[in-house]
């Protein structure tokens, strides 16, 4: 069981402030998810959580050691990362892209043990992907690709795992079924979830908690009724958008574009 | 089963080709006498098969396992077939670095050393001048690695044409500069040996930690691996290997770019595989190709270089055709 605490966290890429003091908590069996408008700073705080990218100021903990702290093995034993690219020319297996998640566990030898493939196995078992696994990365469908990732990931065996749009590429049965597994996960793992989703009707359906962040600052923290509101909708996305409840749930529809004058047709 | 059958076949390939690079010969030599000289017969057939062709064939093995292997690390560290010791510079550095020992007049056995010295400053500079965009992309090592060939080339030339000592040979350097296997004592071969088989120990050691680079610097990072002290081991394994190809046979291309491309299709993306066949499929492929540079128009012997450069540079087209959507 872990938690991950970030603390006044200001960031960015040489002179440019993308980050600019954020705060986020995200205990175990939590999913979080990280939404905003293209450049907030979603996927550069996914970045900062991660120990990918260091702080100009404040920090990262978990279960209260700093990140900064340790290297890059000891890292990636407590945070996964899910990539969002997962292109790859060569021809791995699925197993062997799950097995992947286990480098920060290689012996001296560089050899992996019986409790790796077991991790491993595991894995590919929770994410659904066990008959995938001496398929061929480059001859199954973007779904199939999607859940190699994730059990690459899980094969880590880190207590945080962390999402830069896993539902992007996905049809809408596949997005639900991503984000299903997640949330049964983070549950029955006991995983911290934070995942960056452009779509915020998934984040309503799926995340324990919204933070909605805009211009690198986080604009609220809450549930996702208290943060997909039509007043911060509105804020921040700009107008064109509609929030309506359904099933106490809020959701967000785009206006339909306004009636062309019929004076404009030839 | 398919990977024991992969490499049972690679096996018998390669010491198929070596016997066949063993009997084939400007002088013919019957496979009775071959087989005596090589017990130790004391007669003229003894002194050509044990001092010019076993030296020769295991020169030839030991270049083209070498290159492959370094093919194999370069491939995975840049995720991409693209890419090998001749077509980064490595093996122009080397070359440039061979050449100015030889051109010092430094004892032989630091002809290695030297081409290593080469391989790994040009190596460096590549994945240098690549990473000013921010992340290395195989189309800026390819562009890097064409500018820094042709800048060592021509200071091998100069050397060449200025230096006393090497226009007595300009001959076979001019043979190795096209890459050839000429002649080898058995003294230069044990260091060359030596030099790769700590090569590719280090290959493998590494190899687990190249499998994470598949998707990209920053999943590998987020996976645990150490990038800069990773990438670091990686390029100086990589010029070990090449320094010692160079030494010996000069710029012999393509073979490190063939073979481990070949070999992924066989035997799966794993790196640890993927070397372990590498090596002696390199060996195979230019023990074969230097029997062919003997025989295609004996009496008179082509560089091996042009053998692998005929073979090699269509297969490079090919690749970069069919790859060209990813190839940044």
């Amino acid at each position: 069981m872990s938690s991950i605490v970030a603390r006044g966290i200001r960031a960015g890429y040489g002179e440019r402030e993308v980050l600019r003091g954020v705060d986020l908590v995200v205990r175990a069996g939590e999913l979080v998810a990280l939404v905003g408008p293209n450049g907030a700073g979603k996927s550069t705080l996914l970045r900062v959580l991660a120990g990918l990218l260091g702080p100009s100021s404040g920090a990262v903990a978990i279960d209260g050691v700093d990140v900064a702290a340790l290297d890059r093995r000891a890292v990636a034993r407590h945070i996964a990362v899910v990539p969002q690219v997962f292109e790859t020319l060569f021809p791995f297996t699925v197993r062997e892209i799950a097995a992947l998640g286990r480098t920060s566990r290689l012996g001296t030898f560089g050899t992996l043990g019986s409790d790796d493939a077991r991790a491993v196995s595991r894995a590919l078992d929770d994410i659904g992907a066990g008959d995938l696994a001496d398929r061929r990365i480059d001859r199954i469908s973007g779904g199939e690709r999607q859940r190699a990732v994730l059990a690459m990931a899980l094969a880590q065996e880190a207590g945080v795992l962390l999402l830069d749009e896993p539902t992007a590429h996905l049809d809408p049965a596949h997005q639900r079924a991503t984000l299903e597994r997640v949330v049964s996960l983070a549950r029955v793992r006991g995983l911290a979830v934070v995942a960056v989703l452009h779509d915020l009707n998934l984040a309503a359906a799926f995340a324990t908690r919204v933070v909605l962040l805009a211009d690198g600052s986080v604009v609220r923290d809450g549930p996702p009724a208290h943060v997909i509101t039509p007043e911060l909708v509105a804020r921040v996305f700009g107008p064109g958008l509609r929030v309506v409840a359904y099933d106490g749930r809020p959701f967000v529809i785009p206006e339909p574009p306004a009636a062309e004058p019929h004076a404009r047709a030839v | 089963m398919r990977t024991i059958t992969v490499f049972a076949l690679l096996a018998v390939a390669l010491v198929v080709s070596a016997a066949a690079g063993i009997l084939v010969g400007a002088v013919a030599i019957a496979p009775g006498d071959v087989l005596s000289a090589l017990l130790g017969a004391n007669d003229t057939s003894g002194t050509i098969i044990r001092e010019l062709r076993l030296p020769r064939v295991l020169g030839a093995a030991l270049v083209g396992g070498a290159l492959a292997a370094a093919g194999a690390l370069l491939q995975g560290l840049l995720r991409n077939p693209l890419a090998d010791p001749f077509v980064t510079g490595t093996s122009a550095g080397a070359s440039l670095g061979a050449v100015i020992a030889v051109a010092l007049g430094l004892e032989p056995l630091l002809v290695p050393l030297a081409a290593f010295v080469g391989a790994i400053g040009a190596i460096a500079l590549v994945w240098r001048l690549a990473r000013l965009g921010g992340r290395t992309t195989v189309l800026t090592v390819l562009l890097a690695g064409v500018v820094l060939t042709s800048f060592a080339g021509a200071l091998v030339t100069l050397i060449l044409v200025s230096s006393d000592r090497l226009a007595l040979r300009l001959r076979a350097v001019l043979g190795w500069l096209q890459g050839g296997i000429s002649v080898i004592s058995w003294s230069e071969l044990a260091v060359a040996a030596a030099v790769v088989a700590v090569g590719v120990v280090g290959a493998l050691l590494l190899a687990p930690r190249i499998d994470a680079y598949a998707f990209g610097e920053e999943t590998a990072a987020a996976l645990g691996v150490d990038l800069d002290r990773t990438t670091a081991a990686v390029l100086a394994t990589t010029a070990l290997l090449t320094g010692a190809a160079v030494a010996i046979a000069g710029l012999v291309g393509f073979v490190g770019l063939v073979i481990p491309h070949a070999l992924r299709f066989l035997l799966g993306a794993t790196h640890r595989r993927l070397i372990v066949a590498s090596v002696p499929a390199g060996a195979m492929a230019l023990v074969l190709a230097d029997l062919g540079a003997r025989s295609a128009l004996a009496p008179a012997e082509l560089p091996v270089g042009v053998i692998t450069g005929l073979v090699g540079a269509p297969f490079f087209l090919a690749l970069l055709v069919r790859s060209r959507r990813v190839i940044v």
